[in-house]
């Protein structure tokens, strides 16, 4: 909390800076354009047209950077502001996020008037509609949840269509009305004016209602129906608005039938145009990224540039920008996270939330800065009383209307709460201002009345109704989203609801719903997906087997998680040295790939689109485990030892380390294929050496599944020890050897645990007496050390039990093309799974 | 609909089935249209076999599964009745009628359609679904990518997160509660039976 006025006073300092320097452009701008250019002045050192005496060794060249400098550091201010925002806990748990930014632009504003007594900075609509929405809606676009966003897209689409021009029509006309009756005196407009106002004042604001709808976690119908109205209703408010501005200026003499049935025509024209622009880059992105792997770097700039292109290109051919990049993330997302590499769709999804959540608080900030500025206010009460009466009335109606004739034909129809919601939740934003300060001035006589209520029904919006609506949702006590453990059976499960009312339908003869979802599937599976997805990734996407792919992976951090928890993680010491200490001790020799390799686990991890796992719960290196280490000697030759025969060593010890276009720059396919090998060859090795031990054989079979599949594979097809061979892909490798190195945890684990010398053949050394000690004793307290590692009791770890499928789904990775384990002798126990989470 | 009430009549006992299922005359006019459709040789009754004409539905993955839990008595015969109790489970439960005290339980309720899911899991009826019936399941729905090792590794998975007494099966009582926060009401009804 002390940062926080520390925090202000440098954003304050920063603001006055820039606007002293903004001051001095202003005053030397206008001295140098008033004609005296050869006077020499005190800061224009870098004007060509001074004849310099010396070399200069240091000059003030403001000038030079003034627009870059100036964009970047308001960039800067307003990302403080956010971060002050979010700083100040107990604010921020009543008041939403947008509002406080708008405030902060009001303050700001204040301080550029204070300075330049005339407001230099304001959301320029051209900025905004270029610079700042476009990243905004793309992700939205590309983050949609596309399965609830088709199950809802006719809901979403009749409000968003019928539902704003509605609106726009309802506040225009009731606004005429009004004027005509004198409640605001005297102005110079008429109806069409009014009903191009009541059109760019009809659509909700997707920036604002994100923003404040993200903080109050209402059910995701109702969230998918206000977004998606919200997304949807901006092509049609700037359709209906550009039909209305181009009905302005034809004049109202000139508006026929034929002017009106052209508007229609337009209004369909342009929405159905963006959209189909928006999918066809959304078909280039996802093409391209089939074959992008190769300059894999910059992969994740492709989204970025074909999005804003189809945003272009939709303005370009004044067909609908917003539905364009709308669409284009919709469509391409899905083959995009399939073909690109994980570490580049993970670097797409972060810069998309960098680029959107920048610009989203840029907008909010300016929105309050605009409206410090003498110039643009022009009060008429009236007018704006009956605006925000009307535009929240009509919304109110409107949606009550349209869900009352939806519900009629839902299997679950909104309750009425939800209702009032979204009626509520109708915040109006940039776009409206956007469009309001882009009219003409020339036609429409009362633009900065437009302007300056359009502001105050954006402020009253986002503010006051954006404030209640928290309390509100809890008031109301509508239905929130419910926080579900993921589970596998649930997803097994849906899968069979969904086959089994498919044939329901089919069996009572309708075509319903879920027909058209598995029509869709089918064709999707047969055509779409060979069309745009690579072959490798069209091979897994099996969804189930990625949910249970995420919930392993998830239990591995977990289980780690624990370890750490308990102070240390020394029950997983014997494995994890293999990825955590040895670079320090091996340095000298691994210097080459090791250290790329630890670091590329992490990044495995970490690239896996789940939510669940956080950052910090991933193992990093850990010192007070390698400080136990040494203290430990014995234990630290064996694992020396083990290292040794295992890690796989360099062979070109010259390579670079640094490389702008790669991050692995320093492993080859083939070593990692022979890394592969050996690791494998290594472990039928042990395994068979198990096999002849004798009394702890009977513990090993613990985890018997990998070595004994090995066994299988290495029986059916010697010659075809490397089953993987073509699989040169990167992120698959790293899935292999994550998986691999908690299968040698479970390896060393055992051996320390059971030291079996047959599991270290080249270890001469007898064995210490507490080994014999153990092989007399079958029960699970072995050693000293081993008693000290044994807290862990079933039930504090039995989330963790499935660590053991995790350790046998490597093999099915790796051995996808072994057939099925046949029984074997050495078959667990059917227990075997719980006491194995005992000694994890 | 003139016809409606003239077919109405035609069919046997409709009274007492429209109590016992909820559905409405039109439904049920609907669904005894759509009986003799599926039966083609005019016996009154449909076999398997009728079922299996249906083309979209031989598609399904779990077809024989499906078309099994409508012949649950073993006898190789469906008649109009039997038919429309199986389909009364996806109809959406609705909170708006009152409950009567005669019939606590309607067919549509929660419980009786997780029943329904679980009896296609269940093939031996032993009131519990193995690791084998759970696998033949997941090897039909899965897709062909998925190799009989992961199948086992999903099943395995599948098996421990419901399995509260560890007997490495699931029983409908441990079925039921591992369900209980899915919303079963949504995935097991279908929109034009309400």
């Amino acid at each position: 909390m002390t940062l926080l006025p520390r925090l202000s006073l440098a954003l304050t300092l920063l603001v006055v800076f820039s606007e002293l320097s903004q001051a001095n452009i202003l005053r030397s701008s206008s001295g140098s354009s008033s004609g005296s250019e050869g006077s020499p002045s005190t800061n224009v050192t870098s004007n060509s047209s001074t004849t310099i005496t010396t070399l200069p060794i240091v000059t003030w060249k403001w000038h030079h950077v003034e627009t870059p400098y100036l964009v970047a550091l308001w960039v800067l201010v307003c990302w403080l502001c956010k971060l002050l925002a979010q700083l100040n806990a107990r604010l921020k748990s009543f008041f939403p996020e947008s509002g406080l930014l708008i405030i902060c632009g009001f303050i700001l504003g204040g301080i550029v008037w204070g300075a330049d007594k005339a407001q230099t900075f304001k959301l320029e609509p051209r900025n905004f509609f270029y610079f700042l929405l476009p990243q905004i809606i793309l992700d939205t676009g590309y983050f949609m949840p596309n399965k609830l966003f088709f199950s809802n897209l006719g809901a979403i689409l009749v409000h968003a269509v019928i539902g704003t021009c509605w609106n726009a029509g309802a506040v225009g006309v009731s606004l005429w009305g009004c004027y005509l009756g004198g409640a605001m005196g005297d102005l110079n407009i008429g109806l069409l004016q009014f009903l191009l106002f009541g059109s760019l004042l009809a659509a909700v604001d997707p920036v604002a209602v994100i923003a404040v709808f993200e903080e109050v976690h209402v059910n995701e119908v109702l969230f998918i129906w206000v977004f998606g109205e919200s997304l949807l209703n901006d092509g049609v408010t700037v359709v209906l608005y550009n039909v209305f501005d181009a009905f302005v200026s034809l004049g109202g003499s000139k508006i026929n039938a034929g002017e009106i049935i052209k508007g229609i025509v337009s209004f369909f024209v342009v929405s159905f145009g963006g959209s189909l622009i928006g999918v066809a880059f959304a078909i280039i992105i996802s093409l391209l990224t089939k074959y992008t792997g190769k300059v894999q770097i910059i992969e994740a700039g492709f989204i970025f540039v074909l999005g804003y292109l189809s945003y272009l290109t939709a303005e370009m051919l004044s067909l609908s920008a917003i539905l364009s990049v709308t669409f284009c993330g919709v469509c391409c997302q899905k083959y995009v996270n399939a073909n690109m590499d994980e570490k580049s769709v993970t670097a797409v999804r972060y810069a998309m939330k960098v680029f959107a959540n920048g610009s989203e608080t840029m907008i909010f900030v300016f929105l309050g800065v605009t409206a410090i500025d003498n110039v643009i206010w022009v009060w008429n009460t009236g007018f704006i009383c009956l605006t925000i009466l009307f535009a929240i009335v009509y919304r109110f109606i409107g949606v009550f209307t349209l869900t009352w004739m939806l519900n009629r034909y839902r299997l679950v129809p909104i309750e009425v709460i939800d209702q009032l919601v979204m009626s509520y939740g109708g915040l109006r934003g940039a776009v409206a201002y956007g469009l309001a300060a882009s009219l003409d001035e020339t036609r429409i006589k009362e633009k900065n009345l437009i302007i300056s209520t359009t502001l105050i029904v954006v402020y009253f919006t986002v503010v006051i109704q954006g404030l209640t609506m928290k309390p509100l949702v809890k008031w109301l006590k509508v239905k929130r989203v419910e926080p579900t453990e993921l589970k596998l059976i649930a997803k097994v499960n849906n899968r069979a609801c969904e086959h089994i009312l498919a044939a329901m339908e089919d069996i009572a003869g309708r075509i319903g719903d879920n027909w058209w979802t598995r029509g869709w599937k089918r064709f999707e599976d047969t055509y779409i997906t060979w069309f745009l997805m690579k072959p490798e990734a069209r091979k897994n996407k099996d969804y189930l087997f990625s949910i249970f792919h995420k919930l392993n992976l998830e239990d591995a951090v977990n289980y780690v998680a624990e370890g750490e928890k308990r102070g240390s993680l020394a029950f997983l010491r014997n494995g994890d040295r293999t990825n955590v200490d040895f670079d320090k001790k091996f340095g000298m020799e691994f210097s080459g790939v090791m250290p790329d390799i630890t670091s590329e686990l992490d990044y495995g991890i970490d690239n896996v689109p789940m939510t669940s796992i956080r950052r910090d719960s991933i193992p990093s290196v850990s010192l007070d485990i390698h400080e136990q280490d040494m203290k430990d000697m014995n234990e630290d030759f064996n694992a020396h030892h083990l290292l040794q025969q295992h890690l796989y060593r360099s062979r070109k010890n010259h390579r670079h380390k640094y490389s702008r276009s790669d991050f692995k720059i320093n492993q080859s396919e083939d070593e990692v294929q022979e890394i592969f090998q050996r690791t494998m060859r290594s472990r039928l090795e042990s395994f068979k050496s198990a096999k002849m031990g004798v009394s702890p054989a009977k513990k090993i079979t613990k985890h018997p599944k990998p070595s004994q599949k090995m066994s299988n594979g290495k029986s059916t097809d010697t010659s075809k020890s490397y089953p993987y061979g073509d699989e040169g892909k990167a992120s698959y490798w790293l899935l292999q050897h994550l998986l691999m190195c908690l299968e040698f945890q479970v390896y060393f684990r055992v051996t320390f645990f059971f030291p079996n010398p047959a599991f270290m053949p080249e270890m001469d050394t007898p064995p210490p007496p507490w080994l014999t000690e153990v092989e007399t004793d079958t029960s699970v307290a072995p050693s000293q050390r081993a008693q000290r590692q044994l807290p862990w009791s079933p039930t504090n770890l039995q989330r963790l039990t499935p660590l053991r499928i995790s350790n046998r789904s490597t093999d099915s990775f790796v051995m996808a093309d072994v057939p099925a384990a046949q029984d074997s002798p050495e078959e667990p126990p059917e227990d075997g799974s719980q006491q194995d989470g005992t000694h994890m | 609909m003139g016809s409606t009430s003239s077919t109405l009549a035609k069919i046997p006992n409709a009274e007492d089935l429209m109590q016992e299922t909820g559905f409405t005359p039109a439904h049920l006019v609907r669904l005894y249209d759509r009986f003799k459709v599926l039966d083609k040789d005019k016996k009154g009754f449909l076999t398997p076999q009728d079922f299996v004409a249906i083309k979209e539905l031989a598609m399904n993955p779990i077809c024989d599964r499906i078309i099994g839990a409508f012949f649950t008595s073993g006898g190789e015969t469906l008649d109009f009745p039997s038919f429309v109790r199986i389909l009364a489970h996806f109809r959406p439960i609705d909170k708006n009628r009152p409950k009567e005290p005669t019939s606590p339980d309607p067919i549509n309720s929660r419980s009786n359609k997780l029943k329904f899911a679980f009896q296609l899991y269940d093939q031996d009826k032993d009131g519990k679904i193995s690791r084998h019936e759970l696998l033949q399941v997941l090897r039909a729905m899965l897709e062909k990518q998925v190799t009989e090792e992961q199948l086992e590794s999903i099943a395995d998975r599948t098996i421990q997160e419901a399995d509260l007494d560890r007997d490495d099966a699931i029983s409908f009582e441990e079925f039921r509660k591992s369900l209980e926060k899915v919303n079963i009401d949504h995935k097991m009804s279908i929109r034009f039976l309400r």
